[in-house]
């Protein structure tokens, strides 16, 4: 705790110390990974370069779920940043509600956002009564499985193609000491998989019911009951995996160590970093294989209502910049994750990012679930998924008290 | 200070009660607000927004119990609240035995007794994080106590509390232990050394052994350092947060979660406020139910003597 205080305490004291006459705008985020830090450096440049105003940069170590209570509590407690990132969705409709976050609605529309913002769903969980309260970056979609080569050579096995395939071959790779599915002993990874594996087993509509509409009937169904009976496959899969954070369960697939991981594909970072080539040393598979489709959550920035007027013209040249093509290629190819307008050329991206962009073209895309649960809803179900995975807990009685959760979301 | 105080209740022609030593009560007006403010006020703007449907923001509308019903009905409140009393009923028991039994070590003249002092109170320094990282990585099974007592010799030797989810809580109560006896060891040390060296002459001369000595005659003469033992312990069993969060954040899966970090987890992750303040205020009516029937026994009963 310590040290967030004395991190809190300097971001003050930078905010305080800026008074000259070109703003500067203290952003608040917590890319600290090192694809991640490359990444935001492009927007910093870009800021610093195209504007007359100073980016502070005010990294957050840790993760969301790390970063986003201390964002919050400066917003609320009268101490607001400059511009923060915030996953868009329903994470920030309470502060909209409070009128503490500035209207983006006339950045937006000078720069046509409604026509170039593809899919149009990222925009709209920016839209709150109509005005836009936020600027998309990126898009970053959670339905991958990434499928060590090395892992099925060793077991003298065929890349497997879909989960089934995987599933048929888990016990070959058991026996020959390969752990079949690298998963996080952290809540978040364990719903992420329970999450992915729905999609794949239970199919859109039946997802579609329980997740947006709130159906509890549906969520007590056969398709559901595939789903639950699935994720404790992967439990008896991921039973030898004793690593903590995603980065460490992906570190096994790149050696080998496990066949395969259910994670967004913010993991591609990890496998470049390792230099290793899509299609060759791994292969990744949107929707598992089953359903190539994929969600699109992902980063938004939002711009704290501030009472200085030169940090509020520099808000606003920052959201027009951020949106701009030349910044969403440099951001997104630095970052691995696909930028947030269909009019720019990636051509220059890998194998698995171009997967990602065809079914973006083709239109199959959900709305990620932070746009449809509340934070409430989905801690509870975290907390469910972080006792399924690890315990002895049947799947019937899973599937009951995610029911009764589902029935009790608001 | 005695003297201006007299001189001043002297001046005033009517001494009345309230304004006798004015610059000590002056003095005492900051802390007296602080007290009102936040500890009474807070926790009573705490209790009142937990019978709302507080989310994000706080709001005060009304929805009577259900917070509680919700918090009674979720299973990781009641595992939490289990884990904390398997925690709290060992490390009481456990931190004064081993407290105590150090002391009553070190008090027997050894030599480098200094040394030792230092060494038992070296963990108190660190910070809870600290001591939970270093006990994480001490526990690891891959290269922690159990590689090194395999590489040993011992090949099937098996101590991997942090993955098992029915002992994990063992594990952080030795972290716990390791770095809070060696404070309850000083208290106590420091108690038995204000016991009259002619108490342990006139045992020896009635012929009593040495450990009855401790137990019929030393022991009940600690008593107020074993009340204030108890209540640095008992403070720091509730608080019970910031050792979890770098030991084990919970896992594996909610086997370790304790009430305290699904108070900040429900306030601030969840974004559930009403959530937050009705396990908050089960914290605190827990902490009464045990205080108070307490304090009758220890001040009620003086006053009948």
């Amino acid at each position: 705790m310590n040290t967030v205080w004395k991190s809190l305490l300097t971001g003050t004291a930078l905010v305080a110390a800026a008074s000259t006459q070109a703003a500067e705008l203290e952003v608040t985020h917590w890319w600290t990974s090192g694809g991640e830090a490359a990444a935001v450096a492009e927007f910093a440049d870009a800021f610093n370069g195209q504007t007359e105003h100073t980016w502070v940069d005010g990294a957050i170590a840790g993760s969301g779920g790390t970063a986003r209570p201390i964002i919050i509590s400066r917003i609320i407690g009268g101490d607001p940043m400059g511009a923060t990132q915030l996953n868009h969705g329903r994470q920030a409709e309470e502060l909209i509600e409070a009128g503490l976050l500035t209207d983006l609605t006339d950045v937006a529309e000078a720069q046509n956002w409604r026509e170039v913002i593809n899919p149009p769903s990222l925009l709209d969980a920016c839209t709150y009564e109509g005005r836009i309260y936020c600027a998309p970056v990126n898009i970053h979609s959670a339905q991958w499985i990434w499928l060590s080569h090395g892992a099925f050579d060793a077991a003298g096995l065929e890349v497997p193609s879909d989960w089934n395939e995987f599933v048929a071959a888990a016990p070959t790779l058991m026996e020959n000491g390969i752990v079949p599915l690298a998963m996080g002993q952290q809540g978040w990874q364990q719903n992420l998989a329970f999450g992915t594996i729905t999609i794949a087993v239970a199919g859109i509509d039946a997802w579609r019911e329980v997740s947006v509409n709130r159906n509890a009937e549906v969520a007590a169904g056969p398709e559901y009951t595939a789903v639950f009976e699935a994720v404790a496959d992967a439990r008896e899969l991921a039973r030898d995996s004793n690593v903590q954070d995603w980065n460490l369960a992906t570190n096994m697939v790149i050696t080998g160590q496990a066949g395969a991981q259910i994670m967004g594909d913010w993991a591609q970072g990890e496998f470049q970093i390792a230099g290793q080539v899509a299609g060759e040393d791994y292969t990744c598979l949107p929707g598992l294989g089953l359903n190539e489709i994929i969600d699109t959550g992902g980063d938004a920035f939002y711009f704290p209502v501030v009472e200085d007027a030169e940090v509020q013209a520099a808000q606003l040249e920052l959201a027009e910049l951020l949106v701009s093509p030349e910044v969403q290629v440099s951001f997104n190819l630095a970052k691995g994750s696909l930028p947030v307008r269909g009019d720019i050329d990636l051509s220059t991206a890998n194998d698995c990012m171009q997967k990602g962009l065809e079914i973006l073209a083709a239109g199959n895309v959900l709305p990620s679930g932070d746009m449809n649960l509340s934070a409430d809803t989905q801690t509870q179900i975290e907390d469910l998924m972080a006792e399924f995975w690890s315990s002895d807990l049947p799947a019937a009685e899973a599937q009951a008290r995610y029911v009764d959760i589902i029935a009790s979301a608001d | 200070m005695t003297t201006t105080s007299q001189d001043d209740a002297r001046a005033a022609r009517r001494p009345i009660r309230l304004f006798r030593n004015p610059m000590a009560k002056i003095a005492s007006i900051p802390m007296i607000l602080t007290a009102l403010v936040v500890f009474v006020g807070g926790t009573a703007w705490t209790v009142v927004y937990s019978f709302t449907d507080s989310r994000l923001l706080p709001r005060l509308n009304f929805v009577g119990l259900d917070q509680y019903e919700r918090l009674w009905s979720t299973r990781r409140w009641l595992i939490s609240i289990e884990n904390l009393a398997i925690y709290g009923i060992c490390s009481l028991i456990l931190t004064l035995l081993i407290g105590f039994t150090l002391a009553a070590m070190l008090d027997r003249k050894i030599r480098g007794e200094a040394v030792f002092r230092s060494i038992f109170l070296y963990p108190f320094a660190l910070s809870f994080v600290v001591t939970g990282l270093a006990w994480q990585w001490i526990l690891n099974p891959d290269f922690g106590l159990q590689e090194v007592v395999r590489r040993m010799g011992w090949e099937g030797f098996t101590f991997d509390p942090l993955n098992n989810p029915d002992i994990v809580m063992f594990g952080l109560l030795i972290a716990g232990l390791w770095q809070g006896t060696g404070l309850i060891m000083c208290i106590m040390l420091a108690g038995l050394r204000g016991i009259d060296e002619d108490i342990w002459k006139a045992a020896k001369v009635d012929g009593i052994g040495t450990v009855k000595t401790y137990v019929r005659i030393i022991i009940p003469m600690m008593r107020p350092v074993f009340i204030t033992a108890l209540v640095l312990i008992a403070s720091g069993i509730i608080k019970l947060y910031d050792l979890v969060v770098a030991q084990t954040n919970g896992g594996p899966g909610i086997a370790s979660e304790v009430p305290a970090k699904y108070v900040i987890n429900y306030m601030f992750r969840a974004q559930n406020l009403g959530q937050g303040f009705a396990a908050s205020t089960m914290m605190l009516v827990s902490v009464i139910i045990i205080l108070v029937p307490w304090a009758y026994l220890e001040f009620g009963g003086k006053k009948r003597d």
